[in-house]
């Protein structure tokens, strides 16, 4: 198989006019161990980046170092497409899970309200807010969803209505944690798609942590490979899932399987 | 007060109402019951039912410490105690070294026992054992007084911090992505609440003041489908329960909190019920 190098190729300035984000020589240490050091990935808005790891590298770490949650060493840079200048990015989040019990009373409404409003939810909801949340739900195909309890949702459901909520409003950065399970194969691909037409629509820069790899090759635009505590390799689904250490790391079989569903779809094109 | 005497004798013209320390008693189970339907729903959210319990537990060491200073009135040696330990128990948490109920366990028992030792020193616990059932007819002006500006107090913060609150103990990066400093709005969280407890401690007993806080909240959860229909429902279920529970105590001669108590739990029973039968 022939050897892909994929170094951190996308370097310097953002000279395509467009909008990005820059992350520099990002480190995490906590409690005395390191868990990630010199992670650099450079995102263009519009771009869906999908970072892919054994469970355990410091995938989650870094999209929480990100967020600014957990301290750490390093800088992100948020080059606006209009000023030039460095801005402090806001941050869309969708977690991988809520912290409820199936029995908890908050309701969607709920969710949004307190996300939203200053008045307290259980003394009252703002008029406008109802609408303002069909609107934001409508985004993702969860209109119907307003009046439910979180707890009663599907896995698949709540991603949408949490998908919605980190787009109200709509953020520079979109950050996405996807669950490991709990969703079906077909409510994921609903998922997919919703944030591959939200990332056209808005210009937004995604950054996903996945697991699967399939949806991984079908939706990202760039893949960044997180191993030994650092990013290994970054480039197009192909390039990173032909990078030996990827196969090594996810077994000869995926990766095979997933060159002849490439092949598949060449010859198909060329039929066509 | 005076106004609070003649708008009961002439609204609640009832025989048992006659006497001073009732009219107290009856304000004072308006103020404090609210106050724990209203925190009760987060404290249920958010599974710390065993951190208000070591909250009640801890404020012998706090009446103890009261003790050894040689202060009258132990509510400020308790205040300052509890408020230490929740402190304590939040900074051993976020080290992350044991899970959550051990750590809590450990300081709950620590605080108990040091509490026990101080106070049974020459065989002389008897006289602080007041302190674990309550004594709610005790209850004075200057405590009402007290009582009233927690009251307060707590409502608007409580008013303020709630949606932060909820959506911080949902899932914490997420609050953190919309600005939120969780932090801060847990420790305010645990603050409230070590005040609250700390407060009302001597009326309703060491023994059973987190059930006063847990039950409300956990039979309107049987029952409610959104967040306003959990806090009216807690709130309205622990008013009731604490005034037919003052009532019940004072013809059946038993101490008011675990009567309280009792009526909260048959709430509790009946949406349980409810909840079977509702699906």
């Amino acid at each position: 198989m022939k050897h892909h190098n994929c170094a951190q190729s996308c370097q310097g300035s953002c000279e395509c006019g467009l909008c990005c984000t820059k992350i520099k020589n990002f480190g995490v240490t906590r409690s005395g161990t390191e868990i990630l050091r010199d992670v650099n990935l450079h995102i263009h808005c519009g771009d869906l980046t999908a970072i892919i790891g054994p469970n355990g590298a410091g995938k989650s770490t870094l999209l929480k170092a990100i967020l600014g949650e957990i301290p750490h060493t390093g800088e992100l840079q948020f080059l606006d497409a209009k000023d030039k200048g460095t801005i402090r990015p806001s941050m869309g989040y969708v977690p991988q899970k809520l912290d409820l019990d199936s029995s908890s009373p908050t309701s969607v409404l709920d969710l949004f309200a307190a996300a939203h409003t200053k008045l307290p939810i259980w003394f009252t909801y703002p008029k406008k807010i109802r609408e303002r949340v069909r609107e934001s739900l409508a985004r993702t195909q969860g209109e119907h969803l307003i009046n439910k309890r979180l707890g009663a949702l599907s896995g698949g459901e709540l991603q949408r209505v949490l998908l919605a909520l980190s787009l109200d409003p709509i953020p520079h950065i979109l950050l996405l944690d996807e669950p490991v399970s709990g969703i079906d194969q077909k409510g994921l691909e609903l998922f997919y798609k919703t944030v591959s037409i939200l990332r056209e629509n808005y210009d937004l820069s995604i950054i996903l942590v996945s697991h699967d790899l399939n949806l991984v090759a079908e939706y990202a635009d760039r893949v960044a490979f997180v191993n030994n505590k650092t990013i290994e390799c970054v480039g197009t689904p192909q390039e990173v899932f032909s990078n030996e250490k990827v196969i090594q790391t996810f077994g000869l079989d995926w990766s095979k399987r997933n060159l002849r569903v490439e092949k598949d779809r060449v010859a198909n094109a060329l039929l066509v | 007060m005076h106004f609070w005497y003649s708008l009961v004798d002439l609204l609640l013209p009832f025989g048992w109402l006659q006497h001073a320390f009732m009219k107290n008693a009856l304000l004072g189970v308006l103020l404090v019951t609210p106050i724990f339907g209203l925190l009760g729903t987060m404290i249920v959210n958010n599974k710390m039912a065993f951190f208000s319990d070591s909250l009640g537990h801890s404020a012998l060491t706090g009446i103890a410490i009261g003790v050894i200073v040689g202060i009258k009135n132990p509510i400020w040696s308790m205040l300052f105690f509890s408020v230490l330990i929740t402190i304590a128990i939040l900074i051993v948490k976020e080290a992350n070294t044991a899970s959550t109920d051990t750590i809590i366990g450990v300081f709950s028992s620590t605080a108990m026992a040091l509490g026990i030792v101080i106070l049974s020193r020459n065989g002389g616990f008897t006289k602080y054992s007041v302190y674990l059932i309550g004594d709610l007819l005790s209850i004075s002006s200057s405590d009402l007084l007290t009582l009233g500006i927690v009251f307060v107090v707590v409502i608007v913060l409580w008013a303020v911090i709630f949606n932060k609150l909820l959506l911080a103990s949902m899932n914490p990066s997420l609050a953190r992505s919309r600005g939120i400093n969780v932090r801060l709005y847990e420790y305010l969280f645990t603050m409230i609440m070590a005040v609250i407890v700390t407060i009302s401690i001597q009326w309703v007993g060491i023994l059973i003041i987190s059930s006063l806080l847990i039950l409300p909240a956990a039979s309107s959860r049987n029952i409610a489908r959104n967040m306003r229909q959990y806090h009216v429902y807690s709130v309205l279920i622990a008013l009731i329960s604490g005034v037919s529970g003052l009532v019940l105590s004072y013809f059946g001669g038993t101490a008011t909190g675990a009567t309280i108590v009792l009526i909260s739990a048959v709430f509790f029973a009946v949406t349980f019920c409810m909840k079977l039968r509702l699906g």
